[in-house]
């Protein structure tokens, strides 16, 4: 296996694009060394983009903040700027493994590792990120929700790499959350989760509205029926039962060894209501 | 009164909480565990396992494996022999199969080589010619007539005829007249129980190092619970004698009965052998599972009968065991432990075991009866429940106590189960408000306890230390309890002892460290060595004072003259007496050999409260309270830490632990990802009351107290999840799916 810690981003697209064999990229490396120790994959090449001018800063931009491809999830829990305006993301990056972990693990890793369950990922899409991509036929933004295919599988091409992703600049009246459910309090995985980003009007109404669901699809899926429900509302109670109706509808999930199809739905719902409520108290404490 | 019998003293050290003697090296990194050993030329193996549940070996083929560079040795079940002994030959068969893989994960060859690489490389090298036959790794289905046969021709003649060839075992205790007995009950409630299989979940995965040189010597380092059990059947298996195997228990990181048992240790001597170099043998996690542990799964029929004011009318239990692909007599232990907190005119407990395509069990903290007493413990609380009874009060009512004829046969001396439950009774947790969605549950525990063979040796060392020799590896703070044990019969400080753990080759044969019989057996046997070394001490100074030695008592550390002869001379110390030890008859040491009876006994009884997120199904523990009887608690911090990690493992057992296993006969989740042990942010702090209620079979009165903890958490969690939010969960774990499932259908 050949190791190469790339010194530009332009080297590590070269080196990944001319590569015929398997090739890994390695950021924070808490899913590929995993992968390699237990002899999940057995690369031929690790391009390590860590090292990258750039990689590990986060820049406001647009009223906004850049977030490169390797900032850990330790780096952005220390931002003040990202912690007030997206809430939400840094706490679902956040639950992410343990201590130790977070000192390495990066959410374009996260997003890249295209595991349903990925914690990062529901409040990106919720807070509908884009992702800056770098490959051989130059530099594109994608919206976070195009990027994962499948379970394990994404929509980028040979060679093409994840430099940074970018979080839009929003009203103060706005805020996020995330929650999962797991079996325990941590170290674990998301059986099912639900990611709410919401801007309220001046009149404590919901005025817009993004709802991501994790673990229930192959991929992370958006539940705009869910957003449109709780739209224009305060979301009483009798809202909140609709709003977790709307989302068991869109559910696919699978059975196994973590849990059901039934308790995914149905757990998924729970999620998206509860965590609607914290971002809607967030967003309300900031007006 | 017998010496050894329990005498009521003014301890003046035991009951205190000195230092751990192992707590430096195990923070600071230097403790040698099972993997920490290395020696000159030595060779890295790995194990090629079966990833079929159930498959004929046709061949083997091990050629191209051999050729690769840095292999060295490769063996299959060809290198074994066949022992005549049924139980050596299942030891052996699960560690290498012969003509079969009976699970998935199941050792078919292993390699030897200069690096981990080069091993790993030539497993793959390995051809395996299988014939996959069906599978079955559920008990329930396993015992269905036409169900795949595991193992034909195991069964037990006591196997009443007609069941399935995988029915090898069949057991039955109790005494009265149950028709009678159901006949006067005001109410019966019959549930039939499920639980899965755990693992013992310890740290330290199984790891070893082998030595085996030309001329038939060897030596195992080794992380194990019993190095002289490891020598028996180490030494059996490969033909060799005892005296030429020498076995060095290592540090361990966590065994709970889980390394009583070889796994790979006999792969590592013959891997050794035939290489000619030492071997060393490390498990992976994911070997870990799928090879060695686990508990029994189990399905239960419970039925008891209870008048309007709460006395037990007739109980009976029907189980059964699975111990996995081989023969196990767990069910025994469940079967005899079912009802034993309980004083009944009329029981019955009758146990099969079956065996499934899944691993061969292993002992877990009171092997068997969790199980059987979460199954009864939930009869009885819903009885209560029926009845609008207290649950304490009940137990009350139908506790066993001195002089009980207990359900599995024995009459009981002093034991504390009704003193731990008024202690219950009598604490505020017993009554402390609850909020929605919060229960409070309870449950009784009960465990035999062992004492066994015992070997220790003291030496009095010149400068008025002493040495403690033992041969039981120390999982629980025996080397703390041992040497607090010495310095109060000696009379001398704590930190002048020191205790260690020694080789096959160093003492005489010491029984597995199970059973909780540690603290009670070498307890015994270091108490009795010391005063042999008394004895000893005494004799040196009688004649250096030229007196009589019966003219001579020990008092405080000192030999004082006594009778007639009392003041003539200054007391002789420790010290004094040791100091010129060359002039008075050579080295002073004391020795003692037992097979120890008399271990008591232990119950306990454990107090919960939860609070169920009705929503997703999820069961957080919010309070938590043990109250056990120690007999004699020698160290308390250790005592109590026994009795929280036997809570915490039985509450991990209650609500996520299981052996999954999918359609095509794989273990889904080895690994402790998705095998849920609790982390510590799952709990609450584990409080405990340690009550002394003096066991008389030992000199100060211990107990152990390394079981009993885990016994009560499976019954207290399930009768709290049923009184916060009505639904009784007969099957572990009560994992959230099963939990939210059962809480929709009540709707």
């Amino acid at each position: 296996m050949q190791y190469v810690a790339a010194k530009t981003a332009d080297e590590a697209v070269a080196l990944l694009a001319g590569h015929s064999g398997m090739a890994r990229v390695l950021a924070g490396g808490t899913d590929l060394l995993v992968q390699l120790k237990s002899g999940m994959v057995e690369p031929d090449l690790v391009v390590d983009i860590k090292r990258i001018p750039g990689m590990r800063d986060i820049t406001p931009e647009a009223g906004g903040f850049r977030v490169g491809a390797a900032v850990s999830g330790a780096e952005l829990g220390e931002h003040a700027g990202v912690c007030a305006m997206w809430p939400g993301v840094v706490e679902g990056f956040n639950l992410i493994g343990s201590t130790q972990v977070q000192g390495r693990a990066t959410m374009a890793g996260n997003l890249c590792n295209a595991s349903p369950a990925g914690d990062a990922v529901p409040s990106l899409v919720a807070a509908g990120a884009t992702v800056r991509v770098q490959g051989p036929n130059g530099t594109r933004d994608v919206p976070i929700l195009e990027i994962p295919a499948g379970p394990g599988r994404t929509t980028l091409a040979k060679g093409e790499i994840v430099t940074s992703i970018f979080l839009p600049g929003r009203p103060d009246r706005a805020s996020d959350a995330y929650l999962r459910f797991i079996p325990r309090t941590e170290m674990d995985i998301a059986v099912a989760s639900a990611g709410v980003s919401l801007v309220l009007g001046s009149d404590g109404t919901v005025e817009s509205a993004r709802v991501a669901l994790g673990a229930v699809a192959p991929t992370i899926l958006l539940a705009e029926e869910a957003a449109k429900v709780i739209t224009g509302t305060r979301l009483d109670d009798e809202t909140l039962a609709r709003m977790a109706t709307a989302c068991e509808a869109i559910c696919k999930p699978i059975d196994d060894k973590r849990g059901t199809v039934e308790f995914r739905t149905r757990t998924a719902g729970v999620l998206a209501k509860r965590a609607a409520r914290i971002a809607y108290d967030r967003a309300g404490a900031k007006a | 009164m017998a010496l050894d019998a329990y005498q009521k003293r003014e301890f003046k050290q035991v009951g205190t909480r000195p230092n751990r003697p192992d707590g430096v090296d195990k923070v600071t990194g230097r403790a040698m565990y099972g993997a920490d050993v290395t020696a000159p030329g030595m060779l890295h193996a790995k194990v090629l396992r079966s990833p079929h549940a159930h498959a004929r070996i046709r061949s083997i083929d091990t050629s191209a494996a051999e050729a690769l560079p840095g292999v060295k040795a490769v063996v299959t079940s060809a290198d074994f022999g066949v022992p005549e002994d049924a139980f050596l030959l299942d030891v052996q068969d699960h560690c290498m199969a012969r003509e079969k893989a009976l699970y998935d994960g199941h050792a078919v060859a292993a390699v030897a080589a200069t690096s981990i690489a080069a091993a790993k490389a030539a497993l793959k090298l390995i051809k395996v010619d299988y014939e996959v036959l069906p599978h079955v790794t559920d008990l329930d289905e396993a015992m269905k007539p036409g169900a795949p046969v595991v193992q034909a021709g195991r069964a037990f003649e006591n196997v009443p005829a007609g069941m399935s060839e995988n029915v090898t075992h069949h057991c039955e205790f109790g005494h009265g007249d149950l028709e009678a007995g159901f006949a006067k009950a005001d109410h019966v409630i019959e549930r039939s129980f499920k639980t899965a299989a755990t693992h013992q979940g310890y740290i330290e995965p199984n790891a070893c190092l082998a030595s085996v040189t030309a001329d038939g010597k060897a030596d195992l380092w080794v992380c194990t619970q019993g190095q002289f059990f490891y020598r028996t059947l180490c030494s059996a298996i490969l033909g060799m004698e005892a005296s030429q195997l020498r076995v060095t228990a290592s540090e361990i990181g966590g065994g709970f009965g889980g390394k009583t048992m070889v796994y790979m240790e006999p792969v590592a001597l013959a891997l050794s052998r035939k290489a000619g170099r030492p071997v060393k043998l490390v498990l992976t996690r994911d070997e870990v599972f799928r090879a060695t542990g686990p508990t029994v799964s189990s399905s239960m029929d419970i039925k008891i009968g209870m008048t309007k004011d709460g006395r037990i009318t007739a109980a009976q239990a029907r189980l059964r065991y699975s111990g996995g692909a081989f023969h196990c007599g767990t069910v025994d232990f469940g079967a005899q432990a079912a009802f034993a907190a309980y004083d009944l005119d009329a029981v019955r407990s009758l146990g099969w075991n079956v065996m499934t395509n899944r691993p061969k069990e292993s002992a877990y903290r009171a092997p068997g009866a969790p199980l059987s007493i979460y199954a009864v413990e939930s009869v009885v609380d819903e009885l209560c429940q029926h009845f609008g009874l207290d649950p304490l009060e009940v137990r009350l009512k139908n506790a066993a106590d001195k002089g009980t004829k207990s359900s599995y046969g024995p009459t009981f001396d002093q034991i504390g189960l009704k003193a731990t439950l008024e202690a219950a009774k009598a604490h505020p947790h017993y009554a402390a408000p609850l909020g929605p969605n919060q229960g409070r549950g309870l449950s009784c525990g009960f465990w035999f306890n062992f004492g066994g063979n015992t070997c220790v040796s003291l030496s009095v060392n010149t400068d008025g230390t002493v040495g403690v020799t033992e041969g039981n590896p120390d999982i629980g703070g025996s080397r703390a309890s041992i040497s607090l044990m010495a310095a109060e019969e000696l009379g001398i400080p704590y930190d002048k002892i020191r205790t260690i753990v020694a080789d096959t080759s160093s003492l005489g044969y010491n029984d597995v460290t199970d059973g909780s019989r540690v603290t009670f057996a070498v307890g015994l046997a270091t108490i009795k060595a010391a005063r042999d070394a008394i004895k000893k001490m005494c004799s040196r100074a009688a004649k250096i004072w030229g007196i009589d030695e019966d003219a001579v008592e020990w008092v405080d550390g000192a030999a004082v003259p006594a009778g007639p002869n009392a003041g003539k001379f200054p007391p002789m110390t420790l010290a004094e007496i040791a100091a010129v030890s060359a002039e008075t008859g050579g080295p002073i040491c004391g020795h003692h050999e037992v097979n120890a009876d008399g271990a008591g006994v232990s119950f306990g009884v454990h107090l919960c409260d939860i609070e169920v997120d009705p929503e997703t199904g999820a069961t957080k523990v919010l309070r938590y309270t043990v109250f056990q009887d120690a007999g004699k608690a020698v160290h308390p911090s250790y005592v109590e830490g026994q009795m929280q990690g036997g809570a915490v493992q039985g509450i991990g057992w209650a609500l996520n632990e299981e052996y999954i296993y999918g359609a095509d006969g794989k273990l889904q989740n080895p690994g402790f990802l998705d095998y849920r042990i609790p982390v510590a942010s799952d709990l609450p702090m584990i409080d405990t009351v340690i009550l002394e209620i003096p066991n008389p079979g030992h000199p100060y009165g211990v107990r152990g107290v390394g079981e009993t903890g885990i016994v009560p958490p499976l019954a207290a969690i399930a009768n709290a999840v049923s009184r916060a939010v009505g639904v009784r969960m007969t099957e572990l774990p009560m994992s959230p799916p099963k939990l939210q499932k059962a809480l929709a259908e009540k709707g």
